[in-house]
């Protein structure tokens, strides 16, 4: 059975990373995605630095356990976004 | 909102056609995770297709392919909300996702896949990664 939501780019209901250009990254679940924004789901976003941690230590921890959700909705513009890729792909070590 | 009981009864369906006990309430998860001896497999089922699309075939390949826990339960979340979140409460320390799977062993969580270690994958990765923990956790030298 595929999914309910058709039509919304390739990405769409799988928990991304979406890194930027800047301090923050984002992790949620990818509800649509084109050139101008990505809007997350469930999603959670991390300041590098914050806690101690880069941005990538808090993407490894991200794919061992998932991420506790700051917002219910986030759109990202995309003219910040460095870099999109399923969460899934990330190698948690 | 929880969706239509008739559009979800067939998800619930493709899992006890497994064996797995559907747990409705809190009371229900207790009673489940209060049996602490041996194994047993909380499949937390959903409804989205991106994910628990695959995630309840490859559940249904894994126990083909190996050894099978002790006890099999599964909550559905977005639908029963309570036993989700009582279920939830047992491995509390990974955040909510669905579907998603736990493997317990004497009470204790030894694996856990959550949803992102789902989505986009085929049903035959999911129970290939799935049928190893079991095989690791509920072999009779276990």
């Amino acid at each position: 059975m595929g999914t309910f939501h058709d039509g919304k780019g390739e990405l769409h209901g799988i928990t991304v990373v979406v890194d930027t250009d800047g301090p923050i990254v984002y992790v949620g679940r990818c509800w649509e995605m084109d050139d101008q924004r990505i809007v997350l789901l469930d999603a959670d976003e991390f300041e590098e630095g914050k806690d101690g941690r880069t941005k990538q230590e808090f993407i490894r921890k991200a794919a061992q356990v998932g991420v506790w959700k700051k917002h219910d909705r986030v759109a990202v513009p995309g003219s910040i976004v460095k870099s999109v890729m399923p969460l899934g792909q990330v190698s948690p070590s | 909102m929880p969706y239509d009981p008739r559009l979800v009864a067939p998800m619930r369906a493709e899992l006890t056609a497994l064996g797995f006990t559907e747990l409705l309430t809190s009371a229900d998860v207790d009673s489940f995770m209060m049996q602490k001896e041996g194994t047993a497999l909380l499949v937390i089922n959903s409804v989205c297709g991106c994910a628990a699309g695959m995630a309840r075939p490859g559940v249904r390949l894994a126990l083909q392919q190996g050894p099978r826990p002790d006890r099999l339960g599964t909550v559905f979340a977005g639908q029963d909300l309570e036993a989700a979140a009582q279920a939830r409460s047992y491995f509390a320390d990974y955040p909510p996702s669905s579907p998603s799977l736990a493997l317990f062993r004497d009470g204790d969580l030894v694996h856990f896949v959550p949803r992102h270690q789902i989505e986009g994958r085929l049903a035959e990765q999911v129970a290939s990664d799935l049928a190893r923990a079991l095989a690791e956790y509920c072999g009779t030298t276990a």
